[in-house]
């Protein structure tokens, strides 16, 4: 096959033929972007499974505090002696489910698995640039995400000072249990986790500017393509950034340096740090940490682009403002950082920057939500639970997104700052969206991946019940936020003026038990779908990009022959003069056919 | 036990939807392979009409919680000079919100089921369109432009804190896991203070410098008490991690950091007495004391103690991550008029009168 073969990726493909592949080249150590795209969904599935079920954990203590449970007795052993859960593990569940979503499930599960699946395939690509350091990568991560696990097993306990990691809270002992071993932990699994997120974006990048197919121009890269280039270089500028204040703090907590510690005094001593700032590091750690939310964010509005265009059998309206916005967002997201310090303790004259700064990213997001909005007018949409949840995407997106108006707002955050109110808005506008479109990923590219079709009434169940649940949890959320009622409360009855959140309170965790039970339907979905699914044809969902004009059983290098010349845009749906109502990019331009001036 | 019992409800609905979706699944005939799982014209149109209905929930559910819970949020009843600035900028927000989301979940569920798939049927051919890029961004910008400006406004008012004769400054100190407060005394002025100072055998708790003359007549105290009408400004202090002080009814908030001063300055405008006598709050209060009897009487069932009643107190808690007990560190802070506010001030202790000799 590889005769045909004419550019220069075929060594590639000669190397996928003539040596046999051994199971644990296939499997484990695989250099193939497919594979390694799933192992990062295995791997950020059990992860999120985790994560979400240290969520129920929580919501069941805030809900009924004082009552023993068994389900804490079972699942945190010592920790919850007669089942009445203790409060360094209540923080220590906070923080690491912070952690563990954000970092190993939507960064790395949702980038990891669809950077990694759809940019090859997508641009045109036999493999990714450097199919080592994507293997390298995912290893990284995988160690990473063991060490955050195993730090649950430490005597003292994991950390607990918030996914935050404020020093000094999280840089003595003396302060908190978690703050020993555990955060040690903490740090090592980040900083192994930073090395892998930046060995995967450099890939992305080198592999989106460099190895797209003849034809392939960026003005015709379809819209994920464009969202997981632009999260890739929003990854590279600012993870290292973290890197340094991890390791920073490292030097603070074991080699007496005073970074961020100055003029302390704890348990009867005064330690010896001088001169430090504990505002510098939440500097360090926003400089990555609100861009982090777009690295979260982006992917699925990439996603949730494709799959809306494709199945509203639209083009997506205003392809180019869709880019311009991605832009924007991108560079936006990194001088926004200070609107989480606005009552640091900083100069109150940057917070009026900040916040200038940050109510100017909701005209990039605004365009965003209409863009959508507009595709579906007139479209004929096909209700797969991939455009399902994709529509979700849409609509906590604008939910979650409009009461940033408040917390970007200096003088509002005031009062509600570290409350219930900011839970529930980054919960919606980060959290759910971006699961929503990790979700319509997978229910889209799942033929793709394992060449077998998801059951679609269990899709319909999972998205129904997901979506009624979320709002359920995070709706109600905003108003006990705004009475005032502070985050991280291990539990509210030593204030009796909250007494009247309580039911609240329970409604929220019954809505969210049910939630999270209902992902079981997903669970056994995928998984038995993987062995048991119908069989996929090769372009089941009619669309117009190129990873659907790869065979379906996985091949290494992807097409058996020379790689397909692109003639057109992603977007030709339902295009004049076509009979079909999609047209693939690989079909040329019929004679006196313009392509759109996008 | 009703976890658990709500954990095996879920189960059991698990299960029920599950042999649902199989019967479903056998009902729809399985001939013809993979397309049987791709969307046809009858789900377009169940999940169409799902869409819409869906559009009702999230209306229903805003109204619920707006009549419901609309009454709970800290919205009206601020009890400082700023507060209200703050108030309307939130309800002019709230309104924006309440509006822009109405409209754009409106259009997005209503397109979801209008233009529902059905087959034969064409989509329209429409990629670009400057105007309509040009009309939804320039009016976020307009909106965006006044919600900016107005915001920066009360922001700067808020933050300038402007010390003159007539501001008592109040040192607000933190700890794992209780607030301290110290008042300057007769010369108004605070003493140097640094915890490498702090001598707990002789009782110097927040490291005051004892040679300091205006240390002298400093006033540590667990309460905070406040003379209303009086401009206060927080000079804020926290002796090992990040702690913040968040007084919700006075719109105030400021994190206190080791090794730095933080400020935050307000004017209290209620007195505690006046706040428990609107009629809101005799509201909130009754309904917060019914709810309490009633868990009192499953506390009583279980031979524990019963709650006491709720009487409505200002409150300063912690708002920043800090530890163990971080849900329990709180202090009560009283308004009153500037003579109760002397009487009171009179009875505390100076601070070289407190120490230990």
């Amino acid at each position: 096959m590889s005769a045909h073969a004419v550019d220069t990726h075929d060594a590639h493909d000669d190397h996928g033929h003539h040596h046999k592949e051994t199971f644990i080249t296939k499997y484990i150590f695989s250099q193939d972007h497919k594979m390694i795209a799933k192992q990062y969904l295995i791997t950020g599935t059990i992860m999120g499974v985790i994560g979400v079920m240290m969520s129920l954990m929580m919501r069941m203590q805030i809900a009924w505090p004082e009552e023993g449970n068994v389900i804490f007795e079972a699942l945190l052993g010592k920790w919850a002696p007669d089942g009445v859960m203790d409060a360094d593990i209540y923080l220590a569940l906070v923080t690491i489910h912070g952690t563990i979503m954000v970092f190993f499930v939507l960064t790395a599960g949702l980038s990891g698995t669809f950077s990694n699946l759809l940019i090859p395939l997508q641009i045109g690509a036999r493999d990714m640039a450097s199919g080592f350091l994507n293997m390298v990568s995912y290893w990284l991560f995988f160690l990473s995400s063991v060490i955050m696990v195993l730090s649950f097993f430490v005597e003292a306990g994991p950390a607990a000072a918030g996914w935050t990691i404020y020093p000094p809270l999280s840089a003595l002992p003396l302060a908190q249990g978690g703050s020993g071993a555990g955060m040690t932990m903490w740090l090592v699994s980040m900083a192994i986790f930073i090395a892998s997120s930046l060995l995967g974006s450099l890939n992305y990048v080198v592999t989106v500017i460099n190895l797209r197919t003849k034809g392939m121009s960026m003005t015709r890269l379809p819209l994920t393509i464009w969202a997981f280039f632009v999260t890739a270089i929003i990854g590279v500028i600012s993870f290292p950034v973290l890197l340094s204040a991890a390791l920073l703090l490292i030097m603070d907590r074991s080699f007496g340096t005073s970074f961020f510690l100055s003029d302390i005094f704890i348990q009867g001593e005064v330690l010896h740090y001088q001169g430090g700032s504990p505002v510098l590091f939440e500097h360090l750690f926003w400089f990555l940490g609100h861009p982090e939310v777009y690295i979260v964010l982006l992917p699925a509005l990439g996603i949730t682009s494709e799959i809306i265009a494709t199945n509203s059998r639209k083009p997506i309206f205003g392809y180019r403002a869709m880019v311009a916005s991605i832009l924007a967002i991108a560079f936006l997201s990194t001088i926004v950082w200070g609107h989480h310090m606005f009552i640091s303790g900083m100069n109150p004259f940057l917070g009026s920057v900040f916040t200038f700064t940050t109510l100017l990213i909701a005209i990039p997001s605004a365009v965003k939500a209409f863009n959508y909005i507009t595709t579906l007018w007139k479209g004929n949409l096909q209700m797969n639970p991939a455009m399902l949840f994709s529509i979700g995407l849409v609509s906590t997106f604008i939910t979650g997104g409009l009461t940033g108006i408040i917390l970007g707002d200096s003088a509002l955050d005031i009062n509600v700052h570290d409350t219930y109110f900011v839970v529930a808005h980054f919960h919606l506008v980060m959290g759910i969206s971006a699961l929503y479109g990790m979700f319509a990923g997978i229910y889209h590219w799942f033929p793709k991946m394992f060449g077998r079709m998801l059951n679609k009434n269990l899709g319909y169940v999972h998205f129904w019940v997901t979506a009624i649940c979320a709002y359920g949890v995070f709706f109600p959320m905003h108003f006990i936020g705004m009475a005032g009622l502070p985050r991280r409360y291990y539990t509210n009855s030593n204030f009796p003026l909250f007494d009247d959140l309580a039911n609240v309170n329970e409604v929220i965790t019954i809505f969210a038990l049910i939630g999270g039970a209902f992902q079981i339907v997903f669970l056994y979905n995928f998984f038995s779908s993987i062995f048991y699914g119908k069989k996929a044809v090769q372009n089941p969902w009619r669309s117009n990009t190129l990873e659907w004009t790869t065979p379906v059983e996985h091949i290494h290098g992807n097409w058996p022959g020379e790689i397909p010349h692109v003639h057109r845009w992603a977007y030709d749906y339902s295009k004049p003069g076509h009979d079909d109502d999609f047209v693939s990019q690989i079909v040329p331009l019929k004679d006196g056919e313009e392509e759109l001036q996008h | 036990m009703t976890a658990l019992l709500s954990i095996l409800v879920l189960v059991f609905i698990s299960v029920a939807i599950w042999q649902m979706v199989k019967i479903f699944d056998l009902t729809q005939g399985n001939a013809n392979g993979a397309d049987s799982q791709i969307a046809h014209d009858g789900d377009n149109k169940i999940n169409g009409y799902l869409m819409l209905g869906f559009l009702i929930f999230i209306y229903v559910i805003t109204i619920i919680c707006f009549v419901k819970f609309g009454d709970l949020p800290l919205m009206s009843n601020s009890a400082s000079e700023h507060g209200p600035g703050i108030d309307n900028l939130m309800i002019i927000s709230m309104v924006i919100i309440f509006i822009v989301q109405t409209i754009t979940q409106f259009l997005l569920h209503y397109f979801a089921f209008k233009y529902r798939g059905e087959k034969g049927r064409k989509a329209l051919f429409f990629a670009d369109n400057n105007k309509l890029e040009a009309i939804w961004t320039i009016i976020p910008v307009i909106v965006l432009a006044g919600l900016i400006i107005q915001g920066l406004f009360t922001w700067t008012e808020i933050m300038n804190v402007s010390e003159d004769e007539d501001t008592i400054v109040i040192e607000l100190y933190a700890q794992q896991f209780n607030w301290k407060a110290r008042y300057a005394g007769a010369d108004n002025t605070l003493g140097k203070a640094n915890v490498r100072l702090i001598d707990i055998d002789r009782a110097n708790i927040l490291g005051l410098d004892e040679s300091d003359p205006n240390a002298q007549d400093d006033k540590i105290t667990t309460e905070l008490h406040l003379p209303v009408g009086r401009k206060v400004l927080f000079k804020m202090r926290s002796q090992d991690v990040l702690h913040s002080a968040y007084m919700p009814h006075f719109r105030a908030q400021m994190n206190c950091v080791p090794g730095m001063i933080t400020q935050f300055g307000f004017t209290p405008t209620v007195t505690t007495d006046d706040m428990r006598a609107t009629p809101e709050m005799i509201d909130k209060v009754q309904n917060i004391n019914r709810i309490r009897v009633e868990k009192s009487k499953e506390l009583q069932a279980k031979g524990e103690d019963a709650l006491e009643r709720y009487e409505f107190d200002y409150l300063l808690l912690c708002n920043k991550i800090c530890g163990k007990s971080h849900y329990n560190m709180q202090m009560k802070i009283i308004v009153e008029t500037q003579e109760e506010y002397d009487a009171w001030l009179k009875t505390q202790k100076a601070f070289k009168d407190s120490l230990n000799k």
